[in-house]
């Protein structure tokens, strides 16, 4: 089997101190996971309990979907329902009612809390419980929080998948459980990569159809793809699954890491590896060098978002030759993105959380040649002279796996590549 | 509980967002919890904002709650305050902090703040945006803006205009001129382009110009009472409405009218041979109530359409429309539910709708010809080109913007109609690179299958669903241009409907056809 990757010779930084500053997130809250997710699952209805702002964000950060009869929305409070609790359950019931009515197709419905919710202290568990007694056994109803409160970004991911595993079914049998909603073209990738060592069988979390038959048991071992599911990861290993902790998968090197590990898992030969893997390694590798060309020796600045960043600055850093100035998400859980921490070089500063001012001044003095933050500071910062890439686009766009190595590396290439292109001035 | 998807308006602090991020000068400090900055990206984004918007959210979390809001709140201000030194500050709640009572502005008050703190309170479970900024910017008005000697020249405020206003920006420049013109100067534009100390010079003006009601009425009418500075009631989008708000400016200052139209070409494109093909086009205009009751106007006066239908989303302008609607013999529809205005335009089945992004979408949905007219807008309707609504120049805009919808409708047509011809048909490939033609297998080469019909999401029963429509009539419906078929569908099942008939032949088409004859 191939060797596995270098280890940096300074030192790994799963140790390294984080700092730590408390104050103004410029952050998404969890409610907009809802917008990829209810794409991964088809027959899934995401209501949130929430106000006009839930809403409004919801349409913010879904744009044009809105206009597509999504299955997601939002039951807004109104003054009435902030006066009495007994009646807001009653409010819930009618308007669970008037959907189920109008899309039949429904077969799972997540009631999603907000800020507002969860501070009337409106249980949604419980109703979460009534209703599936209610309207079993064609339609199962759970409920997570993806509040601001308690969820940044793609925690609300986490929130929602960690939900759904306490009620899968138990099984005993042997098999390799993927983890994360990825775009499905990503997704067959990775499954025919795996089927293609002789590991089976797999299955997958979020499944596309509640009536998929996803069950969990002892003998379940499961891989993450995404490196925010905390939560989830804590669900499976109460249900007695247990974690292959691996780099993940983003460039050549990080995919080859973290099949290796689930082959190692499964028993898989070196031959019957390189067989599979050396093909489209190869092709990343020449799609990476290409694309990546003019990211050799530049500084980049991770504002915190996903936490998709230090897997990111480790494949920018080692795969495209970047230098890391900062890397900062919004949660750090060492038990996910530590084979990731012990790749990357000593010398970022890691931080967790966030005092946006702070950070904002940390970056203006730091000015590097390429910053990944959200959309609330990219233009800002753009005029500032600083070439920016929003940071969203990483969760929206396939970016896994081998054959998005090469335009995972030109999302970063692309505004670098812009920035030397336009003239503006005159030629005299 | 009201189960929504889309939401013409935002919450009230994101109005009140509108006017800080217009102002300069003024920072908000926003009770709120992490996650409500997702705000900061429509204005950095759809706007194209080279800057933040100057707002500090004190983004509590969970373990925050029941313990130390209060004092988080206090601590984001003090450091709001030494970071960026506004001339003011507006503090208040969003959703979710209005519900902790933390009472921002009480606390503001123990904290000797150097610079005037002004609180706001906006029920966010009551009220919507346009609210929230009317309400800031009168609160901000009310706080600064004093009794003063007048301006020796006449001068007046401009008042309304917002960040995130459709095309407030231009339609700043464009009044600006056209007042000029009639030697009016203009003493402060807000709460766009003003600073707290700009509010403070307001009283030294004669008059106000009311630019946006949803935005600066409340500040209007306190202006008028507390400073005696009268404002203007016409709003001067379309040809007479300009003409009129010159008229009402004229008896205000009594200047003499003056109105310089040697740019002003929309009289003579809708007079000229080419417009004849909208006389009569059957109009749904949808929006806030200051711009469907000047497009209204516009469309029927000015254009020579049939306005077949007209309403708002915000209910702060429900008494006017519903008075405008009923001298064009409409009842107004009043809704901030998407899912309602879209059965109205099933249900009239208009030629083309004039309404805001969601009534675009609705449109494509349809298949009906849609030109947007006011805010909720998207990237595209904050364009880098001069694009006023107001004044001599908005009458151009509005023209070319209406109307181009319809004549990609004609070519559209044109192209479906000649689409079997031996050069046209989808087969034959682009026309203009010669001889790459493929030539069909089959002579005039196999009709495309339609599109299949939008699929209705309404839930609703479309009326005249009772009848029947016999297979030759269907075909013959399907030879009548797309862009009308949707109203000869409606004429016809209504004309059906009326007199008994629950089968449509050929005739009853024809004889419908006959009877609605314009």
């Amino acid at each position: 089997m191939t060797e596995a990757p270098r280890l940096p010779l300074s030192g790994g930084c799963r140790n390294e101190p984080i700092l730590k500053q408390r104050g103004q997130r410029e952050v998404f809250c969890g409610l907009t996971g809802i917008i990829w997710l209810h794409r991964k699952m088809q027959d899934a209805f995401f209501l949130v309990i929430g106000s006009r702002t839930c809403a409004h964000l919801l349409q913010s950060a879904a744009g044009v979907m809105i206009f597509a009869e999504p299955r997601f929305g939002t039951a807004i409070l109104e003054e009435s329902d902030l006066a009495g609790m007994a009646d807001a359950q009653a409010e819930l019931d009618k308007v669970v009612d008037q959907l189920l009515a109008r899309r039949t197709d429904i077969k799972q419905l997540f009631l999603v809390g907000s800020c507002p919710s969860e501070v009337i202290k409106l249980d949604l568990a419980r109703a979460a419980e009534r209703m599936t007694e209610r309207y079993a056994p064609s339609v199962r109803v759970l409920n997570f929080s993806g509040s601001g409160i308690e969820t940044t970004f793609t925690q609300g991911e986490d929130a929602c998948l960690a939900a759904m595993v306490p009620v899968l079914p138990k099984t005993a049998e042997r098999q390799l459980l993927l983890v994360g909603a990825l775009p499905d073209v990503v997704e067959e990738q990775a499954v025919s990569l795996l089927s293609d060592m002789g590991i089976g069988p797999i299955k997958v979390l979020p499944a596309p159809r509640a009536d998929a038959d996803l069950g969990l048991g002892e003998n379940t071992v499961f891989a993450l793809t995404q490196p925010f599911l905390g939560d989830t990861h804590a669900a499976l290993d109460r249900r007695g699954a247990r974690h292959l902790p691996a780099p993940f998968p983003f460039g050549e090197e990080g995919t080859t890491a973290w099949l290796r590990v689930i082959a190692e898992e499964f028993g898989v030969d070196a031959e019957t590896f390189d067989k599979v893997t050396a093909a489209p390694r190869a092709r990343a590798r020449k799609a990476i060098a290409q694309a990546s060309e003019t990211l050799r020796g530049k500084s980049i600045f991770f504002f915190p978002d996903s936490q998709l960043e230090i897997p990111l600055a480790r494949f920018l850093t080692r795969e495209c030759g970047m230098d890391a100035i900062e890397i900062s998400a919004p949660f750090i859980h060492k038990g996910i993105v530590g084979p990731d921490l012990d790749l990357l070089a000593q010398g970022p500063t890691f931080s967790e959380g966030q005092d946006v001012d702070l950070q904002l001044d940390r970056c203006r003095q730091a000015r590097p040649d390429l910053t990944v933050c959200g959309l609330g500071l990219a233009n800002p910062l753009e005029a500032e002279g600083l070439a920016t890439k929003w940071a969203i686009e990483l969760v929206f766009t396939p970016v896994h796996f081998y054959e998005q190595a090469g335009d995972l590396a030109g999302l970063f290439s692309r505004p670098l590549r812009r920035a030397d292109l336009l003239h503006l001035e005159a030629t005299t | 509980m009201k189960l929504t998807v889309w939401t013409y308006e935002g919450p009230p602090h994101v109005g009140a967002m509108r006017v800080a991020t217009g102002m300069t000068g003024l920072h908000y400090v926003l009770h709120a919890p992490q996650g409500d900055t997702y705000a900061d990206l429509l204005f950095t984004m759809i706007e194209r904002r080279n800057h933040r918007p100057p707002v500090t959210y004190t983004t509590f979390q969970a373990r925050d709650l029941g313990s130390d809001t209060a004092d988080l709140f206090k601590t984001s201000l003090r450091d709001a305050y030494n970071r960026f030194q506004p001339e003011a500050l507006i503090v208040g709640a969003s959703c979710t902090a209005e519900l902790i009572q933390d009472d921002p502005g009480g606390m503001s008050e123990t904290m000797d703040i150097p610079v005037p703190v002004i609180p706001l309170e906006l029920p966010s479970y009551q009220r919507k945006e346009n609210f929230g900024a009317d309400e800031t910017f009168f609160q901000i008005v009310r706080a600064l803006a004093k009794p003063m000697e007048r301006t020796a020249q006449i001068t007046c405020n401009l008042i309304g205009p917002t960040a995130l206003g459709f095309r407030h920006r231009d339609d700043i420049t464009e009044v600006t001129s056209l007042l000029s013109d009639m030697g009016v100067s203009v003493n402060v534009v807000a709460p766009m382009t003003a600073s707290p100390s700009d509010i403070a010079r307001m009283g030294a003006a004669h008059f106000n110009v009311l630019m946006y009601p949803e935005t600066a009425e409340s500040a209007a009418r306190w202006m008028q009472r507390e400073l005696g500075q009268p404002y203007t009631k016409t709003v001067p989008i379309g040809v007479g409405a300009t003409r009129d708000f010159v008229a009402e400016v004229t008896q205000i200052t009594g200047r003499d009218p003056y109105l310089d139209d040697s740019r002003l070409r929309l009289p003579w494109y809708s007079k000229s041979v080419d417009s004849t093909y909208l006389t009569g086009k059957r109009v749904f205009l949808f929006g806030d109530g200051t711009h469907v009751a000047a497009a209204a106007r516009i469309a029927r006066d000015e254009m020579g359409f049939e306005v077949v239908g007209l309403g708002c989303y915000n209910r702060e302008m429900a008494r006017p429309l519903r008075t405008l609607a009923k001298d064009y013999g409409l009842e107004a529809l009043i809704t901030d539910d998407y899912l309602e205005v879209e059965r109205v335009i099933e249900t009239l089945q208009p030629e083309m709708i004039l309404g805001t992004q969601m009534e675009r979408h609705i449109g494509k949905r349809l298949g009906i010809p849609c030109a947007v007219i006011s805010a909720p807008v998207h990237v595209q309707d904050f364009p880098a080109r001069y694009s006023p609504q107001m004044g001599i120049e908005g009458a151009n805009v509005i023209f070319d913007t209406w109307v181009h919808p319809l004549v990609m409708g004609l070519e559209e047509h044109l192209l479906h109609m000649f689409r079997d011809d031996f050069e046209f048909h989808d087969a034959a490939g682009p026309s203009h690179h010669g001889g790459r033609a493929v030539r069909p297998d089959v002579a005039g080469g196999p009709a495309p299958a339609a599109a299949p019909p939008p699929r209705d999401i309404s839930g609703q029963k479309k009326p005249g669903a009772e009848v029947i429509w016999l297979a030759d009539a269907e075909r013959e419906l399907k030879k009548i241009p797309f862009f009308v078929r949707g109203k000869a569908r409606r004429n016809t099942e209504v004309f059906a409907t009326e007199r008994g008939v629950s089968e449509i032949s050929v005739d009853t088409l024809y004889e419908a056809k006959a009877h609605y004859a314009r």
